[in-house]
């Protein structure tokens, strides 16, 4: 279970961070998205990873905690996960903006000769 | 509970209230959203200055329990000298660009008006949140609104350099992220205070970690602060945005040297070395950057962006000394070049209204070749020029801009650059090291470029050798700069008064204790369980 999600946290971000040094201004969005998919992973893992575990804890039960997983990393994932896609939104409205304007969509709003 | 037990919750919801009912009003009713937003700005000036006075009067930090929950679990609002006083002058910057943007620029665009109240509002929670998250929360207002700001109205250039901005500050807002989720998984809370409880009872195999995770979140706030090299967007997006605009994010960078100063003085006690080197090389490293670029630079917006860098490069090499004293004279400094970099960046607008490309290019050669002093030879000098009143009065301006930001005798930014330097060469007898010696000689250095980059400036601005126009300028656009500089006057007047408040503030920060103590010992209202 580790293995995997440390592997897919790192291949998000990798591939995230490959896409936000593209020149164009679409790739850097979807690098911007991957990224964000990434980190929301990584805060969760931050909870440590338990399972199909409740995070709401019964007062009647005195159960160990060690049987209920944390509730704040789900809370804080779940904050995460609205700003980041409403700034994404926000991105691509600029994006859109941006090719129109200057009718480009490379990330310095003219293409480079080579 | 009386009424001034919410003074602190005020900054944030006196804003958000504003920004709703602007956004209520009709579109068709310019006046009346401009009529709320100067009323609720004025009111966010009162409130800042009582805040200023409820913490000055007290022994320690106002600390307000959001939803009435007992600390560590609840997420809570702190209020001390350094919050209280630069929430107050956030309010006085934003009330000068408000004012300055009625003569025009509120009528470019739609939706100015609440995006400027919730900016401030966005700033204001990250001056007094006393919650690592939060702190992420009211970062991500204080941008999503400066991005619709930057972009105000949109044209071309704007677009531009607000994609960058954008970009950059997403990516940093992730990187904030990994590093709040690196420090709950080491310690278990995002309570600031408790934080500082925390960490040093922390198993030291797993300090690797949480420095790992203070490093990152570090990194998102340099970003933020302009530190070099992650400043280059700083100026471009500064120098494309309008005036007001301009003049209000010129706070948007201090949130990041606070931020720093607050979560490096909490966690670590301020006696972590690394951090404190990589403070004063950061700071030293973009106050270098910063002088060559003032030096370089040859329009006006973006030599107001590069001073700037110089502002918030100064004051973080100057923290990285970790002394108390030193930190005091820098949050002098940090309010009054904030003060005179708001007044600038208006200025900026105002100067260039009278001048054309045409007229810009002709100076630039004319420096390179001289060509322009002979012909102007041969015409009869009339005997005194008349300076219009308007020259007269952006001129004056320009000067007491360029003093304080230089930091020449014998306005407030002397004072502060002056404190900075004392409190770094030490008047306790011990040895200056290498540190001291190299932020002495690159203050002293970055103040006589910035003096040679202004004078420039300004004899190209107001000694033109061709016929000038001269801008047409309203009272409601001088009078904020008036405003701004009359601050940094009285500043000068009670120096001492300012100073021995700056002081107070950077001991409470950089000894904690009382901090922490108060914010853990604070009582849910009613004694209850709260909820």
């Amino acid at each position: 279970m580790e293995i995997v999600l440390a592997l897919a946290i790192g291949i998000l971000t990798g591939s995230g961070i490959w896409l936000l040094l593209r020149p164009r201004t679409f790739q850097v969005i979807v690098g911007l998205a991957l990224l964000s998919y990434a980190v929301n992973l990584f805060i969760v893992a931050s909870g440590r990873l338990g399972g199909a575990l409740a995070p709401v804890i019964d007062k009647a039960g005195e159960v160990p905690l060690d049987s209920y997983a944390d509730p704040l990393p789900q809370a804080l994932v779940l904050t995460a996960i609205v700003i980041s896609f409403a700034t994404t939104a926000l991105l691509l409205v600029v994006l859109l903006t941006a090719r129109g304007l200057s009718g480009t969509d490379h990330v310095d709003g003219r293409e480079h000769r080579r | 509970m009386t009424l001034l037990d919410h003074l602190v919750i005020a900054p944030i919801l006196l804003p958000l209230l504003a920004a709703i009912l602007i956004l209520t009003a009709y579109e068709r009713t310019p006046h009346l959203k401009a009529s709320i937003n100067v009323t609720a700005t004025v009111l966010q000036v009162v409130v800042g200055v009582l805040l200023v006075m409820q913490v000055d009067g007290q022994n320690g930090p106002s600390v307000y329990l959001l939803g009435n929950w007992a600390p560590p679990f609840s997420i809570l609002l702190v209020a001390d000298r350094i919050a209280a006083l630069l929430v107050l002058l956030t309010a006085v910057l934003a009330l000068a660009a408000l004012l300055f943007s009625l003569a025009r620029w509120q009528r470019a665009g739609t939706h100015f008006h609440p995006l400027f109240q919730l900016f401030l509002m966005g700033v204001s929670g990250a001056f007094l949140t006393g919650d690592l998250f939060n702190l992420f929360v009211f970062f991500e207002v204080m941008l999503a609104a400066s991005y619709g700001l930057v972009f105000y109205p949109a044209t071309e250039a704007r677009v531009r350099a607000g994609l960058h901005y954008l970009v950059i500050n997403l990516f940093a807002s992730l990187l904030f992220l990994i590093g709040v989720a690196l420090i709950y998984s080491v310690t278990g809370t995002l309570n600031m205070a408790h934080l500082a409880t925390v960490v040093p009872a922390l198993d030291p195999a797993q300090k690797p970690l949480l420095h790992a995770g203070a490093a990152v979140l570090a990194v998102a706030f340099l970003i933020k602060a302009g530190a070099w090299p992650l400043c280059f967007w700083l100026a471009t997006t500064y120098a494309a945005a309008i005036a007001p605009v301009a003049a209000v994010l010129a706070i948007a960078s201090k949130v990041g040297v606070y931020t720093l100063l607050r979560l490096w003085q909490l966690m670590f006690d301020g006696n972590e070395a690394f951090a404190g080197l990589c403070l004063l090389l950061g700071g030293l490293a973009t106050v270098l950057f910063g002088t060559l670029c003032v030096l370089a630079s040859q329009e006006l917006g973006r030599l107001a962006g590069y001073s700037v860098l110089l502002s918030s490069g100064t004051v973080l090499a100057v923290i990285g000394t970790g002394s108390s004293t030193a930190i005091g004279a820098a949050l002098f400094y940090l309010v009054s070049s904030t003060l005179a970099l708001g007044a600038f960046w208006l200025l900026v607008e105002l100067a260039e209204r009278g001048r054309s490309a045409v007229a810009d290019l002709l100076a630039v050669t004319q420096e390179a070749f001289g060509t322009a002093e002979e012909s102007d030879l041969e015409e009869p000098e009339p005997v005194g020029v008349i300076i219009p009143a308007t020259m007269a009065l952006l001129g004056l301006s320009f000067i007491g801009c360029a003093l304080l930001l230089a930091g020449m005798p014998p306005l407030s930014g002397f004072l502060g650059k002056y404190a900075m330097l004392a409190a770094v060469l030490g008047g306790d007898g011990s040895a200056v090291g290498v540190a001291g010696w190299s932020i002495v000689a690159l203050l002293l250095l970055s103040g006589f470029a910035s003096l040679i980059g202004f004078s420039r400036a300004g004899m190209r601005l107001f000694w033109p050798a061709l016929p000038r126009t001269v801008p047409t300028v309203r009272v409601i656009e001088m009078a904020p700069i008036g405003l701004l500089l009359a601050l940094c006057l009285a500043m000068m007047v009670g120096a001492d008064r300012m100073m021995a408040f700056t002081q107070a503030a950077a001991a409470e920060v950089s000894q904690p204790v009382q901090y922490v103590e108060q914010v853990l010992a604070t009582l849910p209202y009613g004694g209850g369980e709260g909820g």
